[in-house]
């Protein structure tokens, strides 16, 4: 036998090197997302001579409900979380049955325009809300549906569809149009070859874009500002009163405008990446 | 069951002005398995989609057992397919996915539960019914969409290069066992394909297609052994027809400075351009007379047979010798070419000078 192989492991090092430092990288970053979120949390469970300390402790030492107490029993708070779940969903059932034909003709048809339907599209985007929210809080003040639900998720519905007509048309792209038709051959009339095969298949993707519709919606708060006065959602009514709140206030507010996001997430990812037992994009 | 009968069809896209199909014509019989093969942009799949009703006719006719249907829906024609992608439906079990046309019909479910036994059983996929079709391998995935294609009684069956997927070794296999099934349920197929060996194979007759119309249509050893045109001859056969320049006077072929005897029943003079299948050229002993000599360029040994690619007089040709011939690259060999195997076409149009067949 010849001399045996002299092994360089400086490759090995380095691969092993760069794979720490996505490591670190990926923890920092979700750390980055997480730790505001525990901060607040704990403040929200302290009780109300904890939160004057300083500094405040990593565990929640001084735990109590009472700060919570405080926010849920303020004003406006509990109508104001419903108002903001009534608009959220709305929006979401509003946009996808308005969005979701428009995206199907975008990914299934070419038509004359089709180019300048698309960048139109983002025209509302290119308004700022307050421009948008002047205007449709005068014309909702003549038809009386101002300070109403329905006048907030009219604005969020315009503010989500052109989001919700790019994501489904992308994700009517991703079922193939052999599927589709492979329906209508076995006796599918269109609309039941949508109804059986294309919209389950498009499911996922759909519940990916319900998830961006309904946490934007549940964030958007100029303009529910400007077109709610009694009937506020929930950041609406949060952030009108936080310049004169006290510090609970502040924190348990914060914790329960983002819980809601968070669960919503949570249960929507599950059913992403769950179904039919394999993972689907 | 019903017989196809289509008239004068012809189809231009929205937006562009080539014909995808121009004027075609052709009867398909109750039971009869028809092959349109041609190569891509053809239109071939174009008059396949218009039968299946997934396109729709510029102008022409299209009935099926006598029906009418041209601008029929597609779910009111009572077909059944197979696609090309398999287009098996991703959320739906196998079972449910060879049981969807049943189900679409409203059929008993005992009988649903039946046939899908049945089609399982002819298709080797009993075993897998209760899977998704991502946990299957692409050959079964073309299985259960043959499967959900023969459980239906339908009238037409419509295949769009339904092997074109599948690695070549699964290809053969299931070639025969696709023809074995069709024979079976005795069902008119329309079967488009762009290879030539699977259209031979499977056809009861052949329509070779180019620029959207049928240049010939046949049985498939009449299309391979008398093509209509030079190019039926070249896109035919594997490898295709060799075509060389000579001319013909009183009875002789010249070819390259060669004379041999013409085919008999010519009366066409001067220059012609010739075609000769490479299984109808012999490798020749020396001395023997009437035969052209070359020079070999390239010998592929293939198993079966050895494939030599010949220079003769300013043309390549190629020639199915024996799989013991020795010869090597620059060695002369003599080529004695069968005088009935020459087909012989126009210089100019390329159209058969013969007659497209023979009875």
């Amino acid at each position: 036998m010849s001399a045996t192989i002299t092994v360089d492991t400086g490759p090995l090092a380095r691969f092993k090197r760069r794979r720490a430092l996505l490591q670190l990288a990926a923890v920092s970053i979700s750390l980055f997302m997480a730790v505001p979120i525990y901060l607040i949390a704990v403040a929200a469970f302290s009780t109300r001579d904890g939160l004057n300390q300083f500094p405040q402790p990593l565990w929640p030492k001084n735990f109590g409900t009472q700060t919570m107490e405080t926010f849920l029993s303020s004003t406006g708070i509990v109508a104001g979380t419903i108002n903001s779940l009534i608009v959220g969903v709305s929006t979401l059932i509003v946009s996808f049955l308005v969005g979701a034909p428009a995206g199907y003709a975008l990914a299934r048809f070419t038509f004359r325009g089709k180019d300048a339907y698309q960048l139109a599209l983002l025209f509302t985007r290119a308004l700022p809300i307050v421009v948008l929210s002047v205007p449709l809080a005068r014309a909702f003040l003549a038809t009386g549906l101002y300070d109403t639900p329905l006048a907030v998720t009219l604005l969020h519905t315009a503010l989500s569809l052109p989001t919700t007509i790019l994501i489904t048309s992308s994700v009517f792209l991703g079922v193939s149009a052999d599927v589709e038709e492979a329906a209508r051959i076995f006796g599918c009339t269109p609309a039941g070859a949508f109804l059986r095969v294309v919209l389950p298949l498009a499911l996922p993707g759909i519940a990916a874009s319900s998830i961006f519709t309904f946490v934007t919606s549940w964030n958007e708060v100029l303009g529910a500002t400007i077109l709610t006065f009694s009937q506020r959602t929930l950041p609406a009514q949060v952030l009108t009163s936080l310049a004169d709140s006290p510090l609970a206030y502040r924190f348990a507010g914060g914790l329960v405008l983002v819980i809601p996001s968070l669960i919503f997430i949570a249960l929507m990812r599950k059913y992403l990446l769950n179904m039919w037992g394999t993972t689907i994009r | 069951m019903a017989d196809i009968k289509i008239e004068n069809l012809v189809k231009i896209y929205p937006g562009s002005s080539e014909l995808a199909n121009d004027n075609v014509s052709m009867h398909i019989a109750d039971g009869e398995f028809m092959v349109l093969l041609g190569p891509s942009g053809c239109g071939k799949t174009t008059l396949l989609r218009q039968i299946a009703g997934l396109e729709l006719p510029t102008s022409g006719a299209i009935a099926i057992g006598g029906r009418d249907v041209t601008y029929l829906p597609a779910h009111k024609r009572n077909l059944s397919m197979v696609f090309q992608s398999y287009a098996v439906f991703p959320h739906r079990r196998v079972r449910h996915n060879i049981g969807f046309g049943l189900a679409i019909r409203k059929r008993p479910r005992q009988e649903i539960e039946e046939k899908v036994a049945w089609a399982a059983e002819l298709l080797q996929l009993t075993d897998y019914l209760d899977r998704f079709p991502a946990q299957l391998s692409g050959g079964q995935r073309q299985r259960v969409a043959v499967a959900r294609a023969i459980v239906v009684d339908a009238d037409v069956l419509l295949m769009d290069e339904p092997l074109s997927n599948l690695d070549a070794l699964l290809r053969l296999s299931f070639r025969s066992e696709l023809k074995r099934i069709v024979e079976q349920i005795g069902t008119t197929t329309v079967y488009v394909t762009h290879d030539q060996s699977e259209a031979l194979s499977l056809g009861d007759q052949v329509a070779v297609m180019r620029k959207g119309r049928i240049t010939q249509l046949g049985n498939p050893l009449d299309v391979y052994d008398w093509p209509a045109d030079t190019f039926v001859g070249g896109f035919i056969g594997s490898p295709p027809m060799n075509f060389f320049d000579g001319s013909i006077s009183g009875g002789h072929l010249t070819i390259g400075g060669n004379q041999i005897s013409a085919p008999v029943g010519l009366d066409h003079l001067g220059a012609v351009r010739l075609g000769v299948r490479a299984e109808a050229i012999r490798v020749a002993d020396p001395g023997t007379p009437d035969c052209l000599e070359g020079e070999v360029l390239v010998a592929e040994p293939l198993g079966a047979s050895t494939l030599l690619t010949v220079m003769l007089g300013g043309h390549q040709l190629k020639v199915q010798a024996k799989p013991t011939i020795r010869t090597r690259s620059g060695d002369k060999i003599l080529l004695a070419i069968d005088p009935e195997a020459i087909r012989v076409f126009d210089p100019e149009s390329g159209v058969s000078l013969l007659g497209a067949t023979r009875a």
